[in-house]
């Protein structure tokens, strides 16, 4: 429709004689600011499209006049941190433990850069304070169950238990109920041995009987692993299981849980994702942990 | 709704719902051992319930004629009804997904209830079940009134308003039952993405047909917007989607791309429905709803051309920002900041144009809630647009990327922007539509009002605290060189910021609920008796002569 142009009295400005239903538009010219503005932000992209690597060609694109470029950066940083740390990780790498733990200067680096290791590789099992979670064991106050000499929590780390290393430690508590090993009875009976193994004074009210019957059975199937003691061994990652620590609960319900479906509980090979110095940092910086404790 | 058509048509849309059934059908025999079979129940179930509810009125009287002189709303007011309650569905779940991140533990260990199946609900739910609605509803409304003209036909508004819901709840549906194919704002599987395509073509021809019937000598801005956003998103949909079903059987596809090019893709697509989906169509809204409800010309006429194609073609470009130091090749990413440098300038005259047009309507801003919707609703696109370019800056990215800044800066965008303009225009259509004199209560807008803004600021201030805080900790190093925290340092450190995004969450909710409210008050009020709703019609053919 041939509209009628008018001059709006707020803005003093012509309308440009359109109007849909109402609605009219102003024929402001476009500010003087919004073109500074405009060309400022056109300039400063295209140069910046002249000094970074941009425009496409058929074979390659346009480096750009000043070289960067973010794989060559990358890279670049990279090592260059690598240098600077190397000041200290080439001391973790030839000395031996006892050297690395006796020298203060050198633990601070471990607790330091440890903590942050620990929290992005160990924690979300062992817990961010590393003593455990239903399920995975305590590394600060409860006994190892491997040994915990240097080399062999290295060792640990660098193979893991059940994991996928060739060389990984290997452990497996039976399905005694499930795969039919033992009778119910004798289930209701071990458990109940094992419990006053922590807990002496749930002796009281057992039967003492079934004790007893509970002490042969554990004899006779738990004893080639855990030990006559039930102390656990170290060469077979087998608990103590007279102790307070219990990486599946001690509760009734949990220990007969554990001899009714057996256990066989995972921890990663670390060797492919950490490298040498990581490993030895994390087993350093674990032991300086239960060091503290004790 | 059924009444309004003729037989003819009754006996088409028999036709078309028929045929849906029988697709549902072949769905949920040809997926029966898959989770297809269940969507081809949903589709079949949709097909047949909309098919007997066709056929029990097929024999009612003819409408009149008269109808045609007038503009055809009923679609609007049902989308209207589904903006609201996919809405509350969609901020709902979004408060859950919050609650999920600050207490993980309450998935409860069903596999529906997890953060990964409910976060697409939500973000689907908001953006397409909410936006998308609402860009429909109003984007039908808007067509006519500046264009003078009716809709093209009876059928395909209705085709595509609810075949679009179809489209979204066999979307949500999936996400809750693990289908997706993993590309963000674009999960739905294949079959889902065809029918999207079929709704969306019959949604571009109603415009076009429109258009073309136009009694107006000029196309207005708005409808410039709607057209860019149905025709880019037709066109990113089309592309990024492309893939190979494993079998016609089955709900699993592959992708057409791989590696480098999937990401390339996928950022491209997802940035561009930020700007087509998320900024084009609710521009067209803006550039209607706001100078309409202010009763001031648009500033200016020539910003509005400078500001349509500035966004338009650079936003194009952009979405190689998502990928800054990644395996995308540098080149792709200069490109990729300094077009959204640039971008910033459109975009802020956009954000001024709908700003300089409220001069003179300030008192009117003051008042009325209902236009402080909009108001806002353009300051916080102003923010949005200016921290979008700013983040996009590799140098800031390399801080911001990964972290909650970016949530932050989606819901200063989704919440203060797409939410508070379509709110507004909600409120400002609503007693029309339903030819009330008055929304229900002025006060609970109010209510609403503030419920939004203060809403959107909890959470945009604590994503803002906690994206700055978390891209600091990973980027600390001790004086030996090496990290200072790990990252679960860092979720330790967000809780607190967790816990007020979700209240923020909750405030945004409540406000959403408050509107569905008033609206449903508003339609069961007594109608006026005085129908001056008269007013509001097409042009007649006879004052066509000399145009």
């Amino acid at each position: 429709m041939a509209g009628l142009i008018e001059r709006d009295k707020v803005s003093g400005q012509t309308t440009t004689g359109h109007e849909w239903n109402g609605i009219k538009e102003l024929n402001t010219p476009v500010p003087r600011l919004l073109w500074a503005f405009l060309i400022t932000a056109t300039i400063f992209s295209v140069t910046w499209t002249v000094l970074m690597p941009s425009w496409p060609g058929i074979n390659g694109y346009f480096r750009g006049l000043l070289g960067v470029d973010q794989r060559v950066a990358v890279t670049q940083s990279v090592t260059e941190a690598a240098v600077e740390r190397e000041s200290w990780t080439s001391r973790i790498d030839s000395e031996d433990f006892a050297a690395i733990q006796a020298d203060d200067a050198l633990m601070a680096i471990v607790r330091e850069t440890g903590a942050a290791l620990f929290g992005d590789n160990c924690a979300a099992c062992h817990g961010t304070n590393a003593r455990g979670t239903p399920g995975f064991p305590n590394l600060v106050t409860a006994p190892t169950m491997w040994g915990d000499d240097p080399e062999t929590v290295a060792e640990t780390i660098r193979v893991g238990i059940n994991g996928t290393s060739p060389e990984t430690r290997y452990a497996q508590m039976l399905a005694f109920g499930r795969d039919h090993m033992l009778e119910r009875a004798d289930i209701d009976a071990v458990v109940s041995y094992v419990e006053t193994l922590s807990q002496p004074e749930l002796a009281a009210g057992m039967d003492a009987d079934t004790l007893a019957y509970g002490g042969e059975v554990f004899a006779a199937n738990c004893a080639g692993c855990h030990g006559e003691d039930a102390r656990g061994m170290t060469d077979t990652g087998t608990p103590n299981l007279t102790d307070q620590y219990w990486t599946y609960g001690g509760d009734r319900a949990s220990i007969r849980h554990s001899v009714y479906h057996g256990r066989a509980g995972t921890m990663p090979s670390w060797e492919g994702r950490l490298s040498p110095t990581h490993i030895k940092l994390l087993t350093l910086y674990v032991l300086d942990l239960r060091a503290n404790e004790q | 709704m059924i009444a309004d058509l003729t037989r003819a048509e009754r006996l088409w849309a028999m036709l078309i719902l028929g045929a849906l059934g029988l697709i549902g059908l072949a769905m949920a025999i040809g997926g029966r051992n898959d989770l297809l079979g269940i969507h081809g129940w949903i589709v079949l179930a949709a097909g047949l319930g909309g098919f007997i509810a066709v056929m029990r009125g097929l024999d009612a009287p003819e409408p009149s004629a008269e109808r045609l002189n007038e503009y055809y709303d009923a679609p609007t007011r049902v989308g209207l009804i589904l903006t609201l309650l996919w809405a509350v569905v969609g901020m709902g779940v979004g408060f859950w997904v919050a609650a999920l991140l600050a207490w993980p533990d309450m998935t409860f260990d069903v596999p529906w209830l997890s953060f990964g199946r409910l976060r697409p609900v939500h973000t689907s739910g908001v953006i397409f079940g909410f936006g998308g609605n609402a860009l429909i509803a109003t984007s039908f409304h808007v067509l006519q009134r500046t264009t003078r003209a009716r809709l093209p036909d009876q059928i395909s508004p209705w085709f595509v308003l609810l075949g679009y819901n179809l489209f979204c709840i066999i979307a949500a549906s999936g996400y809750l039952m693990g289908l997706t194919q993993s590309k963000e704002y674009a999960e739905p599987e294949w079959y889902a993405d065809i029918w999207l395509v079929v709704v969306w073509v019959v949604y571009f021809a109603i415009y076009m047909r429109t258009l073309a019937r136009r009694k107006e000598p000029h196309i207005y801005v708005a409808n410039w917007y709607y057209m860019a956003f149905i025709l880019v998103v037709a066109i990113l949909h089309i592309v990024n989607n492309l893939a190979v079903p494993i079998s016609l059987g089955s709900a699993k596809s592959y992708s057409l791309f791989s590696g480098v090019q999937d990401a390339m893709t996928q950022w491209w697509y997802g940035h561009n429905a930020v700007a087509f989906f998320l900024t084009a169509g609710f521009l067209g809204m803006m550039y209607y709803y706001l100078p309409k409800r202010a009763g001031r010309p648009i500033f200016s006429y020539r910003m509005s051309i400078i500001s349509f194609w500035g966004i338009t073609f650079m936003y194009m470009w952009a979405g190689s920002h998502h990928l800054h130091y990644t395996a995308l090749p540098h080149w792709v990413q200069t490109l990729g900041m300094a077009f959204s440098v640039v971008l910033l300038v459109p975009s802020w005259a956009s954000a001024g144009n709908a700003l300089l047009t409220l001069n003179g309507a300030w008192h009117k801003v003051r008042d009325d809630a209902v236009l402080r919707f909009m108001a806002l609703a353009a300051i916080f696109y102003g923010i949005t647009t200016f921290e979008g370019s700013f983040m996009a800056i590799r140098a800031v990215n390399s801080l911001s990327h990964y972290t909650d800044w970016t949530i932050g800066h989606v819901h200063a965008g989704a919440l203060g922007w797409v939410a508070m303009i379509t709110f507004g225009s909600l409120y400002s259509i609503v007693p029309s539509m339903f030819r009330r004199e008055r929304i229900y209560s002025q006060k609970l807008v109010e209510v609403h009002f503030w419920l939004a803004l203060s809403g959107t600021v909890i959470y945009v201030f604590a994503m803002w605290n906690s994206g700055v805080i978390q891209g600091l900790m990973w980027r600390t190093y001790t004086e030996s060189g090496g990290l200072t925290y790990s990252f679960i340092d860092s979720l330790v450190a967000m809780h607190p910021y967790y816990i007020a995004r979700a209240f923020g969450g909750l405030l945004f909710l409540l406000g959403a609920l408050t509107a569905l409210y008033n609206v449903v008050m508003t339609i069961r009020m007594p109608a006026p008796a005085a129908d001056d709703a008269a007013l509001d019609i097409p042009a007649k053919p006879a004052l066509q002569a000399g145009e």
